[in-house]
């Protein structure tokens, strides 16, 4: 079913100039992630030469069966019909912001949504003509004018502190033993590699709608090839586009992040737990904006080296990842890529 | 505010005589250099905007009433011949939402708020004989025609995957640039180009007129609200378009003559586009909201018979908000990978806003409290204003949180947002000016019924339609899609019927307009009472064709 394609070369080829010239522009890039990015290339032309050579833990089966896809839970991961709140969170950054909106922010408009039409119903009704025949002259009254400025301005400190360090939360940098994927948007597919496993560029597209529906999955949110990661360990998106602007967004996970030409974005995040996530694209990008969809398959770490194995890929610390979520993942051998 | 009272001197017989000399029809409206003919003008421009773009939203809310594509394919082949493909339909999509964003934006709010009752009345409140640059007046005018044309005939010319330009109003580049070969997307900027000269000609006459040709007593700190939301947009348009003329020139050079401003591969940069765009793009946000202040102004004072409460707090609170509208803008690009302290920035400066804009809102209630409110059509579209343009002001506040707006960014919930704000905040205001001022206009009363009608059809329909938006965002439908998956069915249907109900609502205004030109009573000078305490309502309904020419003296 899974259908891997090899590294559209040309196409990057062309790009990479692009990727070399700004390096050193790079909004939130260091050196240190933007050289593997850079030269995942090179290291993917070289992953056939070196597939034989064994790994420590992994041997190499040449042909390992990737797990079974695994089919979608109806409403995780994705919208539901009639829904009117936020899709349910599967990471720790969309928890605390899911937090902020529904306990604070929300409540917040809703009250003073309420008290402005509370206020305007009665003095809609206490100052109608019939009531209130002679109006008052009155057009000053300075407690009241301090009153109303100094209350919106502690209300938005204290919605300014949660703010703030979600913000800080969401921009922390992601550990070392984090996994990279490198996400670009193409129009109109996603291309998704993993510089880590030396599995090259695969393409996702949009799965047609009568394939979808024997799968029994969403069809405008299914693509054909997901985009496959382990539970719990922290991830590493590097996000660029290729032709246009693009923005790969993941709603149950509290992503979303440009994919700009010329600009490696990056996005950190962790998955709790294993499922199906779906998101779309998320900045106009041409006519089939609309379609091309982005599915994020999270496996346990066990599955998950599996799949990178059945890609023809090698499993990073394979002994760490089958320990599940061991204390210290980044003790675990790291396999030379 | 004080009390403005004005003193006519002056020989009335002789003064009718000489004021009401009016040029053969021609001069009078093609060459025209008189402020009130060419606020009519402008009102009619809008109007007819306002149609074709109102007319397009009911296309894309047809289209997006149920899952799937139900008509695109069949318009497309007018756009695009009777070949036209599956691709060259999606682009159709992006056309229209292109469309409607600029029409609305530059050809209907703009020229209504600014350009008409601007136009209209901020010369007869200031207590002026016309603007200052009558014959710019003018051409501020016609230039929009070339420019809307323009852009019309941008739909009929390629623009990449099928005709005309389907970048979304904001002409993000590469998808303006590489992504759009052909000649749609040049003749939208070249339109914008243009709407752009207009507006900033618009804004010089303004703020001239305003500071120098007030009447004798009439200062600065007793200019009528209206008045002064026209001279900080005026301000705002003269700080805010040229910097959108030279993103858009850049985009030109980058797509004709090799240039490379937004393209990394030269050396440039897409972002770049977007920080200029969105620092033009900010401010006009508040261009087209802050007229729409200063009318709900006059307005809840003249019906609850009081003066505007804290009448200064009012003038400086818009005077915050065009200055701090100046530096929010990247909260429009929170996604596009800034670093976390220009984000923390952002989100603290935007949430800044809501002081003054709280202090409006506030204001307004308490220039109601204690007064005698009558409720004739006007007051009853500004109450509504005030309820609906708080609703998506907190919505603002929300989505002003860079770390929240992660999820929320180019969803429905923006839409939502910034079509309360707009489509009901804006548009609220200018229904609520348009039947204030209508008598004043046109000498004649509308129809009080149809009026009361208009307002409650249209304020359930837009709120249908609205509303459900925050929902279909909060879970997570984007922006700009033709097609959606199942789950975003149920919302989009009731959003498509409130848009019904809405255009059962314009209807019942054109009824009204159409009836009360040709048959409404005849009006007073003052049809409003003794609320109404601003310059416009001590001469004759309509005004005579030339007005003060004896200045009025304030006390």
């Amino acid at each position: 079913m899974r259908k891997v394609k090899s590294l559209v070369l040309a196409g990057l080829l062309a790009f990479a100039p692009a990727l070399l010239l700004n390096g050193p522009a790079l909004a939130q890039e260091n050196a240190a992630v933007a050289a593997p990015a850079a030269g995942n290339e090179s290291a993917a032309a070289d992953s056939a030469a070196n597939a034989t050579a064994p790994a420590a833990q992994a041997a190499p089966a040449e042909k390992v069966a990737a797990p079974p896809r695994m089919r979608p839970t109806p409403g995780i991961g994705m919208p539901m019909p009639g829904e009117i709140t936020l899709q349910k969170q599967f990471s720790p950054t969309g928890h605390t912001a899911r937090w902020l909106h529904d306990v604070l922010l929300l409540p917040l408009i809703t009250i003073i949504s309420i008290f402005v039409l509370v206020l305007m119903l009665y003095v809609m009704v206490r100052f109608r003509r019939s009531a209130n025949p002679t109006p008052s002259k009155t057009s000053h009254n300075t407690v009241i004018e301090v009153i109303w400025t100094v209350v919106p301005v502690v209300i938005l400190l204290i919605i300014a502190v949660p703010s703030i360090g979600l913000l800080a939360d969401q921009y922390k940098p992601a550990p070392k033993d984090a996994l990279t994927v490198k996400v670009t948007g193409y129009q109109w597919y996603w291309g998704y590699e993993y510089p880590d496993n030396a599995i090259p560029e695969y393409v996702s597209n949009l799965l047609p709608r009568d394939k979808a529906e024997a799968n029994g999955e969403p069809y405008l949110l299914a693509p054909d090839n997901r985009m496959v990661l382990p539970v719990g360990r922290p991830i590493k998106l590097i996000i660029t586009g290729a032709d246009v602007i693009h923005s790969f967004a993941v709603p149950s996970l509290w992503v979303k992040m440009d994919a700009v030409p010329g600009r490696l974005n990056e996005k950190t995040f962790t998955i709790e737990k294993p499922g199906v996530y779906y998101g779309q694209c998320s900045e106009l990008c041409g006519a089939r904006h609309g379609f091309m969809p982005i599915a994020i398959e999270a496996l346990p770490p066990a599955q998950f080296d599996q799949w990178v194995m059945s890609q023809g890929g090698k499993p990073k610390g394979a002994g760490a990842a089958t320990t599940a979520q061991a204390a210290a993942p980044s003790a675990a051998p790291s396999a030379k890529l | 505010m004080t009390t403005i009272t004005a003193d006519h001197h002056g020989d009335h017989a002789h003064e009718h005589h000489d004021a009401d000399h009016k040029p053969a029809f021609f001069q009078r409206w093609f060459m025209s250099t008189n402020h009130k003919d060419i606020g009519t003008l402008y009102l009619i421009f809008a109007i007819i905007a306002g149609i074709i773009g109102g007319g397009i939203s009911g296309l894309m809310r047809a289209e997006l009433a149920q899952p799937g594509i139900q008509y695109l394919q069949t318009w497309a082949q007018f756009s695009d011949g009777p070949t036209a493909t599956l691709d060259q339909a999606y682009h159709l999509w992006n056309v229209l939402i292109t469309a409607h964003g600029l029409i609305m934006v530059f050809f209907m709010v703009m020229p209504a708020m600014i350009g008409g009752f601007g136009n209209w009345f901020v010369p007869i409140m200031i207590g002026a004989p016309d603007m200052a640059f009558p014959r710019m007046n003018n051409i501020s005018f016609w230039l929009l025609i070339p420019a809307f044309t323009l852009l019309l005939g941008s739909t009929f010319v390629p623009g990449g995957t099928g005709n005309g330009a389907g970048t979304g109003w904001t002409v993000y580049a590469p998808l303006s640039t590489s992504g759009s070969a052909g000649p749609a997307v040049d003749m939208a900027i070249l339109s914008l180009h243009i709407a752009g000269a207009s507006s900033i000609l618009g804004a010089i006459n303004f703020i001239t007129t305003i500071l120098n040709m007030r009447a004798p007593g009439m200062t600065l700190h007793k200019m009528p609200l209206f008045v002064w939301s026209v001279l900080v947009t005026a301000f705002l348009l003269l700080l805010a378009l040229p910097v959108l003329a030279a993103a858009i020139t850049m985009l030109l050079t980058d797509r004709n003559f090799g240039t490379t401003f937004y393209d990394a591969a030269g050396g440039g940069d897409p972002e770049l586009y977007q920080h200029l765009f969105w620092f033009f793009g900010h401010p006009e946000v508040y261009i087209m909201i802050l007229p729409g202040f200063g009318i709900i102004s006059q307005i809840v004072s003249t019906f609850s018979r009081k003066p505007v409460f804290g009448y200064l707090g009012m003038a400086y609170a818009m005077v915050a908000i065009g200055v701090v509208g100046f530096v929010v803008w990247a909260h429009h690009m929170f996604t596009t990978g800034m670093s976390v302290n220009v984000k923390m920035y952002f989100t603290a400066a935007t949430m800044v806003i809501a002081v003054p804009t709280g202090i409006k809102i506030f204001s307004w209630i308490a220039t109601i409290w204690g007064g005698s409110i009558s409720y004739k059509t006007p007051m009853v579209w500004a109450l509504g204003f005030i309820f609906l343009f708080t609703v998506g002001g907190v919505t603002g506040v929300v989505l002003a949180n860079g770390g929240v707006d992660d999820v929320l960014h180019d969803t429905y919930y923006v839409v939502a947002h910034f079509h309360y704000v707009l489509s009901l905040g804006a548009v609220f205001g200018l229904f609520a000016g348009f039947y204030y001022w209508f008598p004043k206009m046109s000498g004649r009363m509308y129809n009080e019924f149809l009026g009361h009608l208009h307002f409650w059809v249209f304020f359930v329909g837009v709120n249908m339609l609205f509303f459900p938006m925050h929902f279909l965002g909060l879970s997570g439908m984007p922006r700009r899609y033709p097609d959606y998956p199942e789950a975003f069915a149920y919302w989009n249907k009731v959003a498509s019927h409130g848009y019904e109900i809405m255009a059962a609502g314009m209807l019942i205004f054109f009824v009204n307009l159409v009836w009360s030109l040709v048959a409404g009573k005849k009006a007073e000078a003052n049809p409003w009472g003794e609320g109404a305490t601003t310059l416009e309502w001590t001469l004759s309904s309509p005004p005579p064709f030339h007005q003060f020419e004896t200045l009025p003296v304030i006390d």
